[in-house]
Order: C-alpha cells, then sequence, then structure tokens
C-alpha cells in the first residue's frame, strides 16, 4: 500500500501490520468480524509473495498456520469466539510444539454464536485457559486502529521470540472503526525472527532451550527434526510414561512466560501517581475509560486509568505492588467479570475491585464509567 | 560344477540375515517364502519370540528374492544374493 | 547361509534408536512402513527433503520412525498441517501418513478439501477397519456386519470405500493394495509421490489384536491368508465399483491417474496477476 499515512479499520491495519511484520502465511474462515482480514490479506499476500489459502473450517485453520511455521513461514490467523473455541485443541498443539504464530480473535458477544456484528470481550480467559493442559500463551490487546497494526508487529515479535502461539485480542469495535494509522518506513520498527539452530545436525537437540527457548529448526534445514503433540524429551521423541519428562516439559513451557512476565508486560498508566482509585481496562472500553478517568480528575478526583496492552501473561506482580496505593480497582470490560479475577486474585483482598460490566453489543459510555467513578466515596 | 548342470548355474541364491531381537513371531516370512525355506526356530530371542531360522535342502534354496524382507513388518530380516561360485 | 545380524540395511532411513517399533506382532503398519522407506529408497528422494506428517491412531507413529522432518499433529488434523507446510515450502515432498478414522473421521472434511483443491500432498491412507490404538472401536471403514467394541452385535453402518471418497473429491491418483502386496504397493507408493497433484493410495492393513481377533481372524497371519485368497486386482475400474464387503473380494490396483492443475500451479499464476 502506497503512504505512510492510511485512513484504515482496525481490521485493515492488523492485516497490514502483519505483513510489516513479515508474515507470509495466512489461512483462515470466515466469521463476522473478522473476514475483513482475510479478505485484504487475499488481496495483499499474492503481492507480497506471500501464501492466502482460505482453509474449510477453523480447525484446518489453525493446523495449516502450524504446518506453514514448520515449513519456515510467519504465519497467521484471524477468527472470532465460535472460531477461536474451535482453534483450541491445535492452539494446544502450537504450545506443546512450541510453535511461533499468531492468532488473531475479534471478540464479539458471545456465548456460542451470540451476537455476530457487534461488541464483545468475552475471550479473555479462554485466551488462557481455551485449550486442556498446562501451558500458557501471550495474549494482547489494541485499544486503536495504530494500535491494531503497532501491536501486532510486537505479537509476532513475541511469537517467534518465545515460540508461542500469540493470541491478537482485538474486539469488533476496534476492528471496525476507522482512523488514521501511520505505517513506519522499512526499518522504522524491530522485527524479531526465530532463533535457528546453528550447530551441525548430529549434536541438535530440537527442545532443549538456549536461555529459556530451543532455537528452531523447520523443515528441510537438514535437521530432520520430529515434532509430536505426545509429552516429548528434548530430542522430540515420544516420553508418554515418565513423570519427570512431564515436569520437565510443562514448567519449561510455562516458565518460558511466566519467567519473563515483566519483559513482556506492556501497560499503559494513565494519571496513575498519585492515584487512590483505578479504573483497570483494555481494548474499545479504556478509550471510554480514559474519557471518564479525564472528566472525573478535571474534578478533583484522584483516579486513574491501567490500560493492559498484553492480556496475558496477567501483570499480576504490577496490580500487587500498585495495590499498596489504590484503594479500590474499578474493572470495566465487555463481559460479566473476567478480567476482574484476576484482579482480585492479584491484589490478595488489599483493595476493593469492583465489576463495572456490560453485556456484548454495547460499549460502556464514558458518562457510566464516570457515573461509576463519582460514586465512589472518600476514603474508601 | 563347471557347466554340467546348467540350471542351478543361472539360479541366483541368497544369504538371509536375521536380526533375531527385532523378531516379533509374526510368521510372515515363514509363509510367504516362495521356496519355502524358512521356519519357526526352537530358540528364543530377548522377548521370548521364536525368530525364523534357515532350512535349505538339495532342492530348496533361498533364491534371494528379497520377499521375507519385504514382508517382515519387523526389518528384522533381509538378504543378500550370495557371490556366485564357480561362475568361470 | 544364515547369519546374525544387528542392522538392517533400511535402517539409514529410520530412526533406528527407536527400533523394535511399538507395533503388535502381525500388524501390517510395518510393512507399509517398509514400502515407503523402499520407495524413497528408489526415487532417490532425500531425507532433508522429505517431510512426514501424521496424525493420532497406531499409524500416526509412523511419523516417529521415520528419520527425517516429521510431524505428529491433532487427531485428524494431518491434512491442513501438510497443507500449510507444502504452501509456505513447496520445495519439501510433504507426505501425509494416517490411518482410517483420522484421515475419513474426524479429518474427513479435511481429506475432501485438499482433494478438491489439488494440494500437491501425498496421502497414504492404512485401513485397518477400526480405531486400533484406542481398543478396537468401530470406524468409517468398518465392513457391515464386522464386531468392533462398539458393534458388538455387529457393525449397522455402511463403510466408505475410500478410493471412492477420494476420487469424488478429486484426487489425482488413487490406487488400493493390501499389506500383502508389499512390492506393488512399493511401487503406487512411487507413483503417487511422483504425481503432481493430491495422490492417495489406501493399504489394507492388518490388525489382528484388536479387529482380526474379534472377527475370527485372530493372528496377522490369518488376516494375510485372507487378502491372498481374496484380493482381486482390477487396474482402471472406477473406485466406486470397489466397495469393500465381508464375503467379497478385496479389489486392489490402480484406479485413478489423471492430471490436473494443482493448487499450488494455479497460485503462482494468481502471484503473477496480482502483481500487474
Amino acid at each position: 500500500m502506497k503512504g505512510r499515512i492510511n485512513f484504515w479499520n482496525g481490521d485493515i491495519a492488523a492485516a497490514e501490520g502483519a505483513i510489516y511484520a513479515g508474515c507470509n502465511f495466512f489461512a483462515g474462515y470466515p466469521i463476522t468480524p473478522a473476514s475483513d482480514i482475510a479478505e485484504h490479506l487475499a488481496l495483499r499476500m499474492p503481492q507480497e509473495d506471500g501464501v492466502f489459502v482460505q482453509m474449510e473450517d477453523e480447525l484446518a485453520s489453525m493446523a495449516a498456520i502450524l504446518g506453514a511455521s514448520w515449513g519456515g513461514a510467519k504465519a497467521m490467523t484471524a477468527t472470532s469466539g465460535p472460531g477461536f473455541s474451535l482453534m483450541q485443541e491445535n492452539i494446544g498443539l502450537g504450545a506443546i510444539t512450541e510453535t511461533p504464530c499468531v492468532v488473531v480473535d475479534v471478540q464479539r458477544a458471545g456465548p456460542s454464536t451470540g451476537m455476530p456484528t457487534l461488541v464483545g470481550q468475552g475471550d479473555i480467559m479462554q485466551a488462557r485457559w481455551g485449550s486442556h493442559g498446562d501451558y500458557e500463551t501471550i495474549a494482547i490487546s489494541p485499544s486503536s486502529p495504530q494500535e491494531s497494526f503497532d501491536l501486532i508487529v510486537r505479537a509476532f515479535n513475541l511469537s517467534e521470540k518465545y515460540r508461542v502461539p500469540v493470541i491478537f485480542l482485538m474486539d469488533e469495535c476496534v476492528a471496525h472503526m476507522s482512523e488514521r494509522v501511520v505505517v513506519p518506513p522499512k526499518e522504522g520498527m524491530p522485527i524479531v525472527e526465530r532463533l535457528l539452530p546453528d550447530g551441525p545436525p548430529d549434536k541438535y537437540l530440537p527442545f532443549k532451550p538456549v536461555n529459556d527457548i530451543a532455537p528452531m529448526a523447520t523443515a528441510g534445514m537438514g535437521y530432520k527434526v520430529h515434532v509430536t503433540g505426545l509429552t516429548h524429551n528434548e530430542r522430540g521423541y515420544p516420553d508418554t510414561t515418565s513423570t519427570e519428562t512431564q515436569e520437565w516439559l510443562v514448567k519449561r513451557i510455562c516458565d518460558k512466560i511466566r519467567n519473563n512476565e515483566k519483559k513482556i508486560r506492556d501497560i499503559e498508566e494513565y494519571e496513575m501517581e498519585d492515584a487512590e482509585i483505578a479504573v483497570v481496562s483494555f481494548g474499545i472500553t479504556a478509550r471510554s475509560a480514559k474519557a471518564a478517568v479525564k472528566t472525573a480528575r478535571k474534578k478533583g478526583q484522584r483516579v486513574g486509568l491501567i490500560r493492559l496492552k498484553t492480556i496475558w501473561p496477567f501483570p499480576s506482580s504490577y496490580f500487587e505492588k500498585v495495590s499498596e496505593d489504590i484503594k479500590k480497582f474499578m474493572v470495566a470490560e465487555i463481559n460479566y467479570g473476567q478480567i476482574k479475577f484476576e484482579v482480585e486474585r492479584s491484589v490478595h483482598g488489599k483493595a476493593e475491585v469492583e465489576l463495572l460490566p456490560k453485556f456484548g453489543g454495547a460499549v460502556h459510555k464514558p458518562e457510566e464509567i464516570y457515573k461509576k467513578i463519582k460514586g465512589v466515596k472518600n476514603g474508601v | 560344477m563347471g557347466f554340467a548342470i546348467e540350471e542351478k548355474e543361472a539360479q541366483v541364491h541368497g544369504n538371509i540375515f536375521i536380526i533375531k531381537d527385532r523378531c516379533k513371531e509374526c510368521g510372515f516370512c515363514i509363509e510367504f517364502c516362495p521356496e519355502g525355506v524358512l521356519r519357526k526356530s526352537e530358540k528364543f530371542n530377548s522377548k521370548g519370540y521364536h525368530p525364523p531360522e534357515l532350512v535349505e535342502t538339495e532342492t530348496k534354496k533361498c533364491i534371494a528374492c528379497g520377499f521375507c524382507s519385504m514382508i517382515c513388518p519387523d526389518f528384522a530380516i533381509f538378504v543378500e544374493k550370495e557371490e556366485n561360485e564357480g561362475k568361470d | 547361509m544364515e547369519y546374525e545380524a544387528e542392522y538392517h540395511p533400511m535402517d539409514k532411513y529410520l530412526r533406528a534408536d527407536r527400533i523394535p517399533h511399538i507395533w503388535c506382532p502381525g500388524c501390517g503398519l510395518g510393512i507399509v512402513l517398509d514400502s515407503f522407506l523402499h520407495a524413497i529408497d528408489e526415487l532417490g528422494i532425500g531425507m532433508d527433503d522429505l517431510a512426514v506428517v501424521s496424525g493420532i491412531g497406531c499409524t500416526g507413529r509412523i511419523a516417529g520412525y521415520v528419520d527425517c522432518d516429521s510431524y505428529h499433529t491433532t487427531h485428524g488434523r494431518a491434512i491442513p498441517f501438510a497443507t500449510g507446510l507444502k504452501l509456505a515450502n513447496p520445495k519439501m515432498k510433504v507426505v501425509v501418513i494416517s490411518g482410517d478414522g483420522d484421515l475419513f473421521a474426524i479429518g474427513g472434511n479435511h481429506l475432501i478439501h485438499a482433494a478438491r483443491r489439488n494440494i500437491d500432498i501425498t496421502v497414504i491412507g492404512v485401513n485397518n477397519y477400526n480405531y486400533g490404538m484406542t481398543g478396537g472401536q468401530q470406524g468409517p471403514t468398518t465392513p457391515l456386519g464386522a464386531k468392533t467394541t462398539t458393534s458388538p452385535y455387529g457393525n449397522i453402518e455402511h463403510p466408505f470405500n475410500l478410493c471412492h471418497v477420494a476420487h469424488a473429491s478429486g484426487a489425482v491418483y488413487v490406487a488400493r493394495w493390501t499389506v500383502l502386496h508389499a512390492v506393488r504397493l512399493k511401487n503406487s507408493i512411487k507413483e503417487a509421490l511422483e504425481k503432481n497433484g493430491f495422490s492417495f493410495v489406501e493399504v489394507i492393513a492388518a490388525c489382528p489384536t484388536t479387529y482380526g481377533r474379534r472377527n475370527k481372524m485372530p493372528t496377522g497371519l490369518d488376516e494375510m491368508r485372507y487378502y491372498r485368497e481374496h484380493s482381486t486386482v482390477r487396474h482402471g475400474i472406477d473406485p466406486s465399483q470397489a466397495d469393500i464387503e465381508i464375503g467379497k473380494d478385496i479389489v486392489v490396483g490402480k484406479f485413478i491417474d489423471i492430471e490436473k492443475p494443482t493448487y499450488s500451479d494455479a497460485f503462482e499464476e494468481l502471484r503473477k496477476r496480482a502483481k500487474e
């Protein structure tokens, strides 16, 4: 696309951001409100020497991007709630095989078929716990089309660095709103590539970490790697009866994220310096929340905004620290309580946590949030 | 020897190689050998299976067709063509 | 003369440190593996250029024994994984080796679409008439009337004719052999590997432990003898005429061998147009 300044919606911006990040493989299935991403990439991928293929369902889409990643590509798919549910099994496969890839979930009101064309933010927990067993993902939430571009580049970088599926948690509002998006020049943003092995094939252990992450040999590089969804050892061979191997594997795939939470964490603080009340939000809701906080500040309340740009790994230690000064957290989300539970868990009862929910289909109005902030008595 | 019996001259024979600890006593090589020169041995391997053994007679010898190797599911048997003695 | 040996000539293509493999005595899978490796050997395909993708089941374990880049994926999803792999890395020879349930039940939808698209992969579908790994439940190819653990009164569902499904979906090469036809199987695999487009080889394999045992063929040898007595070679027939039924001969042979542009061919052409 020509020109550095564009007027794009979040879906287009995310698609272009993916291309900027080096994504050269997209497999997807149509679903509102994510179809725009597939449609845009159907046009753009061939122009960029990439691959676009519309698969027969979301299970196939997720399997295909794992296969493409093992073929050496930077791969992505895009879906919404119902499709995200279908992808969970293969997200688990991606987690245990440590396959870099990006899964865009443009959240809409659920559960089930729900409100296909309207906003929701109810896939938060699913992005972390959707598949069975113990594993960790990284989930990122943009609040604007510009962030849909910038943060998807970060999503690719994190997935390549940590060898993990990264969930790009958009919501329908951010996806379908159009704003100014500035595309940086070619070297404007750092792009991370996966760590490749450099030694001889016979000495290579495909799942032996070097500083937390194992170098990844993809198909045709001559390393002849066996990759399996079964519990496996460093060699990649199935080892399904050893509790030691299971412990080693589970700890490794979880700790590589848990131990790097502070590096992965991306939070925007607004007016938090002397705040007593903190509104916690993300995605489209954070924009209403910010307006509400501005109004409240003008009226003299000591309130700030914590905007989560990474949702997972959840920044528990950040909330624990902040709860030393914050007396009340007000969590604004378009669901019946998901981030709210994480905040509660993290503050260990040191502060009050209140949910300001919307249930799907509509965005919080700034006045609605402001009214709740106003209602908080001093010294609470 | 020499040129006395032409048929025997032209016939290729084989040596059988058995990796006995891989054998699972399925019986396929024995059953499907076209010359019938294999049979179950009395010996045991480390898993308790009876590997095959070669039983050649005057009239029946391994002809190195390699079918035992193709039909063995366990990579436990293979054939090499015998160096032809007395061809000259 | 008989000699003892420690290594097999095909070990060079195997992860020999994992042999003996896990399959039962009399299981046909070792023969499928052997025929496949002979095909690779005779075609001179480099092991660095080969990728084997499998699903879940006894057949799925084949991926763990071939010494190449191999991917043991989730149940039914080997084919879309292979599609992604092939399209992202066209120079790889991508082969899917999986079982009847993995490919045609849970994975059925993916098979018919990959065939429809004519993705350039070879699929070796091992058909042992049941779900062996999980103990012998009925599957989409269990013959009518056969006994399995979930059809103790005899299977009442009509089975798929896998060659027919593959052909109807658009496969450009369709063949069926039993594991007894090891040499002809190897030759068909060679042809399938050389074929551009979606090639499918069905292999009827013995499964004495869970299928044969419940259906009057308690050993692998019983099943192999059955194949010897009851196989008919009929090249070139319409696959729809080759249904498998208890009491009828198993029809084997090379059924379909046609030419059609592959998905990759069309996509390359599309790329050229997109850049204009």
